[in-house]
């Protein structure tokens, strides 16, 4: 595995960035500050983070309602993103969306979305435009465990694997859909041999390990680029907060959180990065001051944005349609 | 003037917008070398290529989704769904993300997308492959949706569908597919949101739209022999909605009758109904009737299917019940 110590610093400042987005946006829906539903991707980071390393500005993802731990890693602007989910005017969404609906079509996000298995097709559909264009582009989609028992699963992989379309699909296994075990509601353990039904490569790696992941999606998307088509990556990972924010996580053994914080991707990668001396202790305490104050400007830039006016919710249904609103 | 049949509208429609950009491309079950389930992109195979029309797997939430992840990355995509019934399979990439994607991202993604649904009965295809769904999907914000009746307006809208920068449901009628009409030499554009005065009347308005345009000009001819002279507004687009053309014509003859193939319970005719009663009750002499298929399943058997589904007749005697 060849990783500049750039780039691994740059992937350790990834993860702070959604670690820290993520806290905040705890606490922030704690205080009532943020609206509706939050499904938060603590523990997840160093799947987004390995995966989305090996893109470029013009490749494409498709995200979930998990999903900003992926626009993080994409390049999503944490103002815009915490303005939305704060339901302000300068959000990404103008606030018509929330936290799942951010995308950004200038950076390749196609959107995160409250469908679950609603990215596999469209996922297909990015690598098709891809594939008819003749670039090298290729699209990262992300989904869960729970998400390949929906049809778009399967539509979106024979699609992709008889097209041969440039798209990655990383299966986020966090072991349950909602508070269902993976256990209950399949009967494999391994998503990855899934792929064999639709003769793509399929590989199962440690989600928790952002150099596997950043390895398995490298390789995939070498593949994706050439022409050679899709391929089917299982991240086995946890979620350290429930479902949504507000979950009382009844449904997990006991000891199982507490098993898999002993795994937490963030200390495993530092303490890589120590060991090989690519970081300073000096070094990591600037880029979590860094990143600290990035949220803290994230949540004033939200704090400071306006509500959205109300005629605004007559915009964006078409791009050349304004409804009637209403007086009141 | 030359004459063209309905399937032959379309097809130029699609075929001119795929010579003028080369993001245009059309898929869906048996749309290539088979040319169609009803043969309406006959012969596009051989002229344009399997990159740009290409059979899909029979998998309708991969069409949808296809159209809606490739025209999110800039092509223009013309999904076919072999018939509408099957628009229930692919309803999730339908209303949940081609509808709501661009409104949900605050303008941050643009669709361009058509979807090719035909619908109707009156083919002995049974209660699966004859409903006429549009109510659903007029009613979902984000959808255009329009409806031809004849060869000239297929070509007109279709071109139009396929400029549009925003998902549009292009329903086709079945039973219309080998009726010819005529055309002008030149084919043109057909603007959304523009009803059609198919015939001028002063005594009763009859909204309609796609195959019950035919049925409502024969209606219209025998009631003429009886002294009814009934005015008939082809819709052709059902979002955008020409209001204004439907306002004129009641204000005109101050009785109305709305027809739809659909099961009459929550149809579209409904919704065009309401809007006249809202906005110009006063106009009105007479109730707002309503023509529309029976309240069941589309059956099978010739006869069963002739008696739920509407008719020109039927149309004659509710047109009649308001004189």
């Amino acid at each position: 595995m060849k990783i500049s110590n750039e780039q691994l610093k740059e992937m350790y400042l990834t993860m702070l960035k959604i670690r820290k987005f993520e806290t905040r946006a705890m606490d922030k829906f704690a205080e009532g500050k943020i609206p509706g539903f939050v499904h938060l991707y603590l523990g997840e980071e160093a799947v987004a983070t390995g995966a989305c390393a090996n893109l470029r500005k013009d490749d494409y993802i498709t995200s979930t309602h998990r999903g900003h731990g992926h626009i993080i890693a994409k390049g999503g602007e944490l103002n815009y993103m915490m303005a939305e989910l704060f339901g302000k005017e300068d959000g990404y969404c103008r606030g018509k969306g929330g936290s799942m609906h951010i995308a950004d079509a200038s950076k390749g996000i196609l959107g995160a979305n409250g469908i679950v298995g609603a990215g596999h097709n469209i996922a297909a559909g990015a690598g098709l435009a891809i594939q008819y264009k003749g670039t090298d582009q290729v699209c990262v989609c992300f989904f869960g465990d729970a998400s390949t028992n929906q049809s778009t699963f399967h539509e979106g992989l024979n699609l992709a694997s008889i097209w041969k379309l440039p798209v990655v699909f990383v299966c986020e296994n966090n072991g349950y859909g909602i508070s269902v075990s993976q256990a209950r509601h399949q009967a494999i353990t391994d998503v990855s041999v899934r792929a064999t039904a639709y003769n793509m490569p399929g590989v199962t790696v440690d989600g928790n390990d952002v150099f596997a992941v950043y390895e398995a999606v490298g390789e995939a998307v070498a593949r994706a680029r050439k022409g050679q088509g899709p391929t089917l990556i299982e991240c086995k990972t946890y979620r350290f907060r429930g479902h949504f924010e507000g979950d009382p996580t009844v449904y997990r053994p006991s000891g199982e959180l507490e098993a898999w914080l002993k795994k937490d991707p963030i200390p495993r990668m530092e303490n890589y990065l120590k060991e090989n001396n690519v970081i300073t202790e000096e070094e990591i305490k600037k880029m979590n001051a860094d990143v600290d104050k990035m949220i803290d400007d994230a949540n004033a830039f939200a704090d400071n944005s306006k509500v959205p006016a109300l005629e605004s919710a007559l915009e964006d249904v078409y791009t050349d349609i304004v409804e009637e609103g209403r007086i009141r | 003037m030359r004459t063209m049949t309905y399937a032959e509208g379309i097809r130029e429609g699609m075929r001119k917008k795929m010579m003028d950009d080369p993001n245009v491309l059309l898929f869906g079950e048996d749309v290539g070398k088979f040319g169609g389930c009803f043969g309406v992109s006959a012969g596009m195979f051989d002229e344009f290529g399997d990159r740009r029309v290409r059979d899909t797997p029979i998998s309708e939430g991969a069409i949808i989704g296809a159209a809606v992840g490739s025209a999110a990355c800039g092509l223009r995509p013309i999904a076919e769904l072999m018939f509408m019934d099957f628009a229930t399979v692919g309803m999730d990439q339908i209303v949940n993300q081609a509808a709501k994607l661009r409104y949900m991202t605050g303008g941050k993604i643009t669709l361009p997308m058509v979807i090719r649904l035909p619908e109707g009965g009156g083919v002995s295809a049974a209660a699966q492959h004859s409903q006429s769904l549009e109510a659903w999907l007029a009613h979902v914000p984000g959808l255009k949706v329009v409806y031809p009746s004849n060869a000239q307006d297929a070509y007109g809208l279709m071109v139009t569908a396929i400029e549009d920068d925003n998902p549009v449901i292009f329903i086709e009628n079945k039973t219309l597919y080998a009726v010819k009409s005529e055309v002008e030499d030149e084919l043109k554009a057909v603007p959304f949101g523009k009803a059609c005065v198919k015939k001028e009347g002063t005594d009763v308005t009859i909204i309609t739209y796609g195959k019950q345009v035919l049925d409502a000009m024969k209606a219209a001819e025998a009631l003429a022999k009886d002294g009814i002279n009934a005015e008939v507004v082809d819709l052709r687009s059902l979002y955008p909605l020409d209001k204004e053309t439907i306002f004129k014509s009641v204000e005109k003859t101050h009785k109305v009758v709305v027809v739809s193939e659909e099961v009459k319970r929550g149809a579209f005719s409904g919704e065009i109904a309401s809007l006249i009663a809202e906005e110009c009750f006063y106009e009105c002499d007479a109730p707002i009737k309503r023509v529309g298929a029976l309240n069941t399943p589309v059956p099978f058997s010739m006869g069963l299917e002739n008696y739920m589904l509407p008719n020109d007749k039927d149309i004659e005697a509710t047109v009649k019940s308001l004189f």
